[in-house]
């Protein structure tokens, strides 16, 4: 206590006319929050173990808990806020890196936020998704330069090995061991059901889910974790991430004490030792590289599946973006830096990076003008909150969009951002059993096509809007688009014209 | 078509009647009552003295049962069999033919030779609603009551009249309450229970002579009374079936597809000796729900079907003034005991086997113990330690409660 | 017939069905009004130790002991499948929990046997456990 004291960020607020006392808080809470005092016959709660999940908020019957912010801040001051001031307190406490979860939460720039869609009016009419069809099918690959016939005038298929997927998006990849098994087996049923793809992330894939390696990208990263001949020929392509948009240029930690039963198994590392991904590959120190490393794995899959270079956006993206699809990469894709982590230093994922609007832009512009746009399909991600962010990013010029976030949130997910601490609430970014066993891969699968499902739906909409049958007709289609409160530079780089242009 | 007859109008005979209408909805059935009345819940009659029911609530079933079931109802006695003809011949002489018999007489209070019990005017017996009725005529709140017998039936004829009556005083031969259920500690405990309410006891003591109104104890005592009821037993109603030469013990000796010895002719409830399923020996279990699960048997198996009641336990679940003791098997093996100010649990384990138990005061989930009984499931099994601390499925496998509870079919 | 069927991985040891259940056969409107201070009498109850938890309520045997065992006629089987019982027939002898294979069978405030008849004449219409599980543990479903 002391100087070293920092008042709880959150009260839990119950309302004791409501709350009958059936303690589901109570058993609800890993941070062991609420407790039953049998003498005074109520619940009490601890405000400096919430960290505001909501979990008894959304299991309490009877509607008698609220979390708010507390309202004992410092004084204020422009300069040095509150959460800022709070930051040098833990860091003197403490003499370590800070550590966060989830998305940069800071109030950077949206420019999906600033961006907005056309409709069609009196020529070229809208379409009615309800009465015509519509097609939002997007195949990810290489394009052949041009058709090749045969000498009777019959096609030679020059096709690459494709991804076909029934919507633009796909789960982006999240490690079994950063969220638990239920998590990944709600991802891999609902890709299933969706015709769609999920991604193993870094964490191998658990055996029971090869099943659904037709719906399954799996992952190469610079740990190599659970990469192996079998694992390769599992899914349907594979992925090499050199970056992850909410902590460019460095690497990953899943903690010893999440390397437990099957997670180390999956992985191949022993169990309780830490799973530490070198920032760099060590084998990548350029393109020539990285072109090795993409047909080592297009080698080891008989050139079968599609590979995927997936890079965080930074500075210079354009460049980074056409060294890749030159590395005989089939995708690129990339992430901005407000995409989630399971714990990245919070320095990094707060500064770090560029947004994924600018990236997406830069890139595909900068890969029509080399001529090489179709030797690979864009997936953009890093916060696609929406049905109208997907439109947005394909009319930038993306093929695809990956979410993550948006999946976690449909599984449970309440975006406490303590998925460090391992004792998620709701099942998903921990290996406790008690905990895991709260994500009925049932119901995350439901949730998670529907939110697709709802989705698809508006996405159908709004292609309709402007008069747009098919999402290949909308992809790089920035005449759709439109800023808004943007400079002259911004809307530059993102190529569209101002609103009332 | 069969025709099936049925002797007696208890809940034996109601479960034969389903039984039968289960494999056969043709055949004639044919009841008959010598009570004279549709079939009641015999064990309420103390509830009925209490005020907690009536007459009408007290009906096992519907008025519209028998009807429902096509069973012609006969209000007569049967007074005998004629195994050759198969026939049936009541009181007013008529014979009734039947292809298959089912003999469901129950049992009678079991009166024995007092002396001066004659000089008694206001006696009774408790097994009827009859009786209940007679009863409830004969007391009002300056009645000394005196019970012989502190068995079930008088115990809750005691409890019946607690309350309406000046004083209940219930003697028994027997040193403890309800002897042929609990042991002498939980006998003990039950009876501070009876105790607490005003009830009076005289133990190990019993009446030798009855004036009008006077009852002279073996121990030299004498208790004045205004209303004498008699619960010293009862007896099996074998003789029928003993007349024509079928095997009878204490009751009649039935198989487990309750046959008697005789062709074609069945017997199920009070009146019959079945197999405990505990001990292998037939005994007469003179329990409802046996009653009512040997008559389903019989009927189904007298309609053609083949099935068998091999489950038949002993098991009572009684309780005095809120206050409830449940039991079941036998006691015999090794005894385990918890106990708590106010509850009392005797489990008794045999040949890896629970083969009965006391629960007094707390008796939650005790059919779990039951159907360890019931399905004589050996305890290595499952966590007996676990189980005999508190009774729920926790202590047996993922793969029986799936079955049970998740609907899993292996 | 549709049944509740207990999904022992999924259950959570929330013990939610049992103020649901509490609150459903109320007969009040408010969850508040319904169960605050008072003690619950739910006909579904939890069992739990350190690893399994799961929820117990009557199974509506095809061949329900209960009905055959009671002394007051007061349990019956419809003809749905349903097992009720009838609690002004009801004596509370307890012969039902003397002889329920589960453990099924409690008693309410009143001392009357209680259990699980599936929320079908209450108001919610459908088991209120199944419905207001959150993990699905607790289903309502026809099963071959």
């Amino acid at each position: 206590m002391g100087i070293e004291f920092i008042y709880p960020e959150f009260e839990v607020v119950r309302n004791q006319n409501r709350c009958i006392g059936c303690r589901v808080c109570e058993r609800q809470c890993a941070n062991e929050v609420h407790t039953y005092d049998a003498d005074g016959k109520v619940i009490i709660s601890d405000d400096a173990k919430c960290v505001n999940c909501q979990r008894c908020v959304s299991l309490c019957p009877t509607r008698a808990i609220k979390i708010v912010k507390s309202d004992c801040r410092m004084r204020e001051n422009a300069n040095w806020a509150d959460d800022t001031i709070k930051e040098i307190y833990k860091q003197a406490n403490s003499g370590g890196v800070l550590l966060s979860s989830m998305g940069n939460p800071k109030p950077f720039p949206v420019y999906w936020d600033k961006i907005l869609i056309n409709a069609s009016q009196v020529t070229n009419p809208p379409i009615d998704p309800l009465r015509e069809p519509m097609e939002t099918k997007v195949f990810l690959g290489k394009k052949p330069d041009s058709i090749e016939r045969d000498e009777n005038g019959k096609l030679i298929n020059n096709l690459s090995p494709q991804l076909k997927l029934e919507l633009p998006v796909m789960f982006s990849a999240m490690s079994y061991g950063s969220i638990s098994y239920n998590a990944h087996k709600s991802l891999a049923l609902a890709a299933q059901q969706l015709g769609i793809y999920y991604n193993t992330g870094e964490g191998g894939l658990h055996e029971d889910f090869y099943v659904y390696g037709e719906n399954t990208i799996v992952q190469v990263a610079s740990g190599r974790f659970g990469v192996h001949d079998d694992y390769l020929n599992a899914g349907a392509a594979v992925e090499i991430k050199m970056g992850q948009g909410a902590k460019p240029g460095i690497g990953g930690h899943l903690p010893g004490t999440k390397i437990v039963g099957d997670v180390s198994h999956t992985r191949m590392i022993p169990e309780g030792s830490d799973a530490i991904s070198p920032a760099p590959h060590h084998d990548i120190y350029s393109i020539e590289d990285l072109r090795q490393l993409v047909y080592s794995l297009k080698e080891a899959t008989q050139y079968k599946k599609p590979v995927i270079v997936k890079v965080a956006a930074v500075h210079n993206i354009a460049a980074i973006a056409s060294g890749i699809a030159r590395s005989g990469a089939d995708i690129i894709a990339i992430d901005g830096f407000r995409g989630g982590t399971g714990a990245a230093p919070t320095r990094i994922r707060d500064n770090v990076g560029i947004p994924i609007e600018l990236a997406l832009a830069a890139c595909d512009q900068r890969l029509r003008e080399e001529g090489i746009r179709n030797q690979v399909s864009l997936v953009v991600g890093g916060s696609i909150r929406s049905a109208s962010d997907v439109v947005k990013a394909i009319a930038l010029g993306a093929d695809a969009c990956y979410v993550a976030t948006a999946a976690l949130l449909a599984m449970g997910c309440h975006l406490c951002r303590t998925c460090q601490t391992g004792k998620c609430n709701w099942g998903i970014a921990t290996q406790n059993p008690e905990l895991v066993k709260r994500l009925n891969p049932e119901i995350g699968s439901q949730r998670l096509v529907n939110l697709m499902t709802a989705w698809g739906h508006e996405i159908k909409e709004l292609m309709g809007g402007m008069g747009i049958n098919s999402i290949e007709t909308l992809r790089g289609n920035r005449l759709m688009l439109r800023g808004i409160n943007l400079t002259e530079k911004e809307l530059e780089i993102l190529g569209i014209s101002h609103a009332g242009e | 078509m069969n025709r099936y007859v049925i002797i007696g109008g208890g809940v034996a005979a109601v479960g034969c009647i389903e039984g039968i209408r289960k494999a056969d909805t043709e055949g004639s059935i044919t009841l008959i009552s010598g009570e004279k009345k549709t079939v009641y819940c015999r064990p309420l009659i103390s509830y009925y003295l209490q005020g907690k029911t009536d007459f009408e609530k007290m009906k096992y079933r519907s008025d519209e049962f028998y009807e429902k079931n096509n069973c012609k109802l006969v209000y007569d006695t049967a007074v005998s069999i004629d195994k050759d003809a198969k026939t049936v011949t009541v009181s007013s002489g008529e014979k009734i033919p039947y292809d298959k018999l089912c003999v469901a007489t129950g049992s009678s209070p079991f009166v024995p030779p007092f002396t001066g019990l004659d000089n008694v005017s206001a006696k009774f017996s408790f097994m009827t609603e009859d009786d209940a009725a007679e009863i409830e005529k004969a007391v009002d709140e300056n009645s000394r009551v005196l019970i012989v017998g502190a068995g079930l039936i008088g115990l809750k004829c005691a409890e019946g009249l607690c309350g309406r009556v000046k004083s209940i005083t219930v003697c028994d031969l027997a040193e403890r309450v309800l002897s042929s259920i609990l042991d002498e500690p939980c006998a003990k405990l039950m009876q501070n229970v009876l105790e607490e309410n005003g009830i009076s006891f005289m133990l190990g003591d019993s009446a030798e002579k009855f004036d009008a109104d006077k009852a002279y104890m073996k121990s030299g005592a004498v208790v004045d009374f205004d209303v004498l009821i008699l619960a010293v037993g009862v007896r099996a109603n074998v003789s029928l079936v003993k007349e024509i030469g079928g095997e009878t013990e204490r009751g009649i000796i039935i198989d487990e597809k309750m046959k008697t010895s005789v062709e074609d002719i069945y017997a199920v409830g009070d009146c019959s000796q079945g197999v405990n399923a505990l001990t292998g020996q037939k005994n007469v279990l003179a329990l409802l729900p046996n009653a009512v699960m040997q008559g389903e048997t019989a009927g189904q198996n007298m309609a053609g079907a083949d099935t068998v009641f091999d489950k038949g336990v002993p098991m009572n679940a009684i309780g005095f003034f809120g206050y409830h003791a449940l039991t079941a098997g036998i006691y015999e093996g090794e005894m385990t005991e918890e106990k708590t100010d106010d509850s009392v649990k005797r489990l008794f384990v045999k040949d890896n086997r629970l083969v009965g138990f006391m629960l007094l005061g707390d008796i939650e989930r005790a059919g779990i113990y039951t159907s360890l009984i019931r399905e004589k499931t050996p305890l290595d099994t499952i966590d007996a330690e676990a189980i005999k601390i508190s009774p729920s499925l926790l202590p047996f496998s993922l793969k029986y409660r799936k079955i049970k509870l998740g609907g899993s079919k292996s | 017939m549709k049944r509740v069927y207990v999904n022992e991985e999924w259950c959570l040891g929330c013990h939610l069905c049992e103020y649901n259940c509490a609150f459903a056969n109320s007969g009040l409107s408010d969850m508040v009004k319904a169960l605050k201070d008072k003690e619950i009498y739910p006909r579904i109850h939890v069992e739990e130790d350190n690893k399994i938890k799961y929820a117990v309520s009557c199974r509506h045997c095809d061949d329900p002991l209960c009905v055959k065992s009671c002394i007051a006629g007061a349990i019956t089987k419809d003809e749905n499948g349903t097992v009720k019982i009838d609690t002004d027939k009801c004596v509370h002898c307890y012969t039902c929990i003397l002889v329920c294979p589960v453990g099924a069978v409690s008693h309410n405030e009143n001392g009357a046997a209680m259990k699980c008849e599936l929320c079908l004449e209450n108001s919610c219409g459908s088991p209120a456990c199944a419905s207001g599980c959150p993990n699905k543990a607790i289903v309502y479903e026809e099963r071959e």
